[in-house]
């Protein structure tokens, strides 16, 4: 007997394997040209402004490029005492030509964020510059200002010199690095950054927390009510999803503010005094309370999909077999709403932590997350590298959550109906 | 009272859902210790109610229901201590078979030891010892029905109570599970009500049967007496084939009367809801107690038409033509005696008037 296998054989003599090859080629093919305009899609919209987020969070080519011969200089100073003539000199040959070509600007801004009170000592210079005589630029440099003569400052600049950076990335959990190279945190009254990361894992948890505490009951009560009334109520909990996002929040905040509706009814119900009410908006509680609200449905609906595949007779055998009803309830529904709770409770996280309108309209200054600040350096400071940079931890750290529930729970255990 | 003498005991319920319709109607029905009674009906005939109602799922509109002599209408179904089968057999499909049939235990505080006793006697007794570490959805139809059944038996219930728990099971597992449920009844002695729209499960298994219909029992005894002696017209015909005359009594007398059809012809069959001349009335006669080319002095005898024959492997049915009706039906074993079974052929079919029976015209 031949021990090898033999290969089997079509009716039509061709190999089985091939063939079906062949036949899978086509299919497989067929899938990609279905697929192929989404995946253009994704890569264009999603992908690649990612990868473009990476590079400008780390992008400083902005400085190296406008001092060439500076930090060519620079490579032999050791950084312990002033550099030498030649660094002055070379700053000096870089500065003018920035100067004519009127881009001396946005040096000073970008150095001022690498050492306060860079901005004004380099506009002096701009200014006394035109008066220099040839030879000795270290002198007459130092006599612009005294903090020239500063060695601290032309630290600030060599650090600037390679053409990509992470201090961005310090910067956004209150570190930086100091004049030795260490990785320091920035003095105690200076840091925001680590606060507002906190907070915002504070109120993303608490949202996801209250979402989870209202939403079980309202889903329970959507799956196991008779048809009439379980779709009046799925129209009220989906009635928030066909109004804009800041109708809503306008909304709350008229019924939130120190005159408005909420303070009116305790005040009218003798819960609290006239002259004492509340502040409900303008910080955290306003967050809590408008956000809950808002991301209420994104719990709901996962829930609410998960129970109704829940045969209502396993409730009753657990009845039947000697459980009471909380006892039924633990042990037999609970354990089986928990790919549902998974999945509303992920959801609603990852989306309350990059939460920006509502936070932004009645949040005030203690409610407030990391996308906030995020905008306000796009916005105000155009500091785009460290907005990218807060950008991509808080991607980061989305990913981390998603990574740890599926090491706790598992993903394939979530359900969204 | 009367209470202690059944052990579950039904006293004048109504049951409605709507407050318009009563689905159950002035139930009276007692159920002794060990027996295997079965509720059977057409869908909606309130039959699944009665037993919610008496798991406690349901509550009685109206009237009293006893189970060992004590009224339960206000004991919560978890402390009834009565064992359910549910028709998709309700398994807990994150529990393994064991955690299964210990959860019953577990809330009663069973001790370890002895839960593994009970556990292995009731997997034993449905054949699944060795399952224990299987999930419900590893295992096949039939197998998660028998563990729905240990699950039920395995805390010592008063009371198993089965939701057409064969339901979803093919043919040939349906039968062969009929018999296991059988014979696990009679080595347990346990009392068993079960419900089922199949009148085959129902006269196979079932001591007692109560036929349903529109929330009332329509007939209540025994199988053999239910199928050879229907007291009316809607168990006649939902228990087994039939065929059926309408007719007018001309002549009653004793257990004789003669019915006169549309046809014009006679038929002398046994009163059992006529008492007068002139009473409108339908006669039901089994297939398999028509005779072929009877003796000469039978009190029935007609003239009939082959119309189909249906080869059904161990009998032959044939459809013919009879006194006027196309539907007339009869069985035929496929015995070496073959008769000349030809589409169009005629022959002479007999009765005794004991075997048809005139009932109520519904």
């Amino acid at each position: 007997m031949s021990s090898e296998t033999q290969k089997i054989l079509t009716t039509g003599g061709i190999p089985l394997e091939e063939s079906l090859k062949k036949v899978e080629k086509r299919n497989k093919i067929k899938a990609f040209l279905l697929v192929s305009p989404l995946l253009f899609f994704l890569i264009i919209a999603y992908i690649s402004p990612i990868v473009s987020l990476l590079f400008t969070s780390i992008d400083d080519r902005m400085v190296t490029n406008m001092l060439p011969k500076t930090f060519k200089a620079m490579k032999q100073w050791d950084g312990k005492d002033l550099p030498s003539e030649e660094v002055f000199e070379a700053f000096y040959q870089d500065y003018k030509i920035l100067i004519e070509e009127k881009r001396h600007g946005k040096l000073s801004t970008q150095m001022n964020y690498e050492k306060n009170g860079f901005k004004s000592i380099l506009k002096k210079l701009a200014r006394k510059m035109k008066k220099f005589e040839e030879g000795n630029y270290k002198e007459q440099i130092m006599a612009v200002h005294k903090r020239w003569a500063d060695v601290e400052y032309w630290r600030a600049l060599k650090r600037r010199a390679p053409t990509y950076t992470y201090s961005k990335y310090l910067k956004g959990v209150d570190m930086y690095e100091n004049e030795e190279g260490k990785i320091v945190e920035v003095p105690e009254e200076r840091r925001i950054y680590k606060i507002l990361w906190l907070r915002t894992l504070e109120i993303a948890f608490f949202v996801t927390l209250f979402c989870f505490l209202m939403a079980y009951p309202i889903a329970h009560l959507l799956a196991t009510l008779p048809m009439k009334y379980s779709n009046l109520l799925m129209i009220c909990v989906l009635l928030p999803f066909w109004t804009s996002l800041l109708v809503r929040t306008a909304s709350w905040m008229i019924l939130l503010q120190q005159q408005g509706i909420v303070n009116d009814v305790f005040v009218w119900t003798g819960l609290v005094a006239d002259d004492s009410r509340p502040e409900m908006m303008y910080n955290k509680t306003g967050t809590y309370v408008a956000m809950t609200q808002i991301l209420l449905p994104f719990m709901v609906l996962p829930l609410y999909s998960v129970m109704k595949t829940i045969s209502p007779s396993l409730m009753r055998a657990g009845k039947s077999l000697g459980g009471t009803p909380f006892i039924t309830f633990w042990k037999v529904y609970f354990p089986l709403t928990i790919p549902g709770i998974g999945a509303g409770c992920l959801l609603v996280f990852i989306i309350a932590v990059g939460y920006y309108i509502t936070p932004e309209l009645v949040g005030g200054a203690s409610g407030t997350l990391i996308s906030n600040q995020i905008a306000y350096q796009m916005k105000s400071t155009l500091d785009w590298s460290f907005a990218s940079a807060m950008g991509l931890m808080l991607l980061t750290g989305v990913l981390v959550v998603y990574w740890v529930y599926n090491k706790l729970v598992g993903i394939d255990n979530i359900k969204l109906g | 009272m009367s209470e202690t003498d059944s052990f579950v005991k039904f006293k004048k319920v109504d049951k409605s859902y709507d407050g318009e319709i009563l689905v159950v109607k002035d139930l009276n029905l007692d159920v002794a210790q060990g027996e295997f009674l079965t509720l059977l009906g057409p869908s909606g005939s309130g039959k699944t109610t009665i037993l919610m109602m008496l798991a406690g799922f349901e509550t009685p509109t109206n009237g009293e229901i006893y189970l060992d002599g004590e009224a339960i209408s206000n004991i919560p179904p978890y402390k009834r201590r009565i064992g359910m089968v549910f028709q998709n057999y309700a398994l807990f499909p994150h529990m393994t078979v064991y955690e299964n049939l210990s959860f019953p235990l577990k809330v009663r505080k069973v001790s370890k030891d002895e839960t593994d006793k009970k556990i292995n006697k009731a997997l034993s007794m449905v054949s699944l010892t060795g399952f224990e570490t299987r999930m419900p959805g590893q295992l096949s139809g039939g197998q998660q029905q028998r563990v729905a059944v240990a699950r039920a038996l395995v805390f010592d219930p008063k009371l198993v109570l089965m939701d057409e728990p064969l339901g979803a099971l093919d043919k040939n597992l349906r039968e062969s599970m009929q018999y296991e449920l059988k014979h696990i009844h009679e080595s347990l002695g346990v009392t068993v009500v079960y419900v089922t729209h199949d009148q085959g499960e129902a006269l196979t298994m079932s001591n007692r049967i109560a036929v349903f219909n529109e929330g009332k029992i329509q007939q209540l005894s025994n199988p053999d007496k239910l199928y050879e002696e229907p007291v009316n017209s809607f168990v006649a015909e939902f228990i087994g084939e039939n065929n059926t005359f309408q007719g007018e009594v001309s002549e009653i007398s004793g257990n004789k009367c003669r019915v006169k059809l549309g046809s014009g012809d006679e038929i002398l069959a046994n009163p059992i809801s006529v008492k007068l001349k002139g009473d409108k009335t339908k006669i039901s006669l089994r297939p398999e107690r028509a005779l072929i080319n009877p003796e000469e002095k039978i009190e029935n005898k007609f003239k009939g038409k082959i119309e189909e024959v249906i080869y059904h492997g161990d009998h032959t049915r044939i459809r013919m033509n009879l006194l006027g009706k196309s539907q007339f039906i009869l069985k035929i074993p496929n015995s070496s005696a073959r008769m000349d079974l030809k589409l169009g052929n005629e022959m002479i079919i007999g009765w005794h008037s004991k075997d048809c029976r005139a009932l109520d015209l519904t």
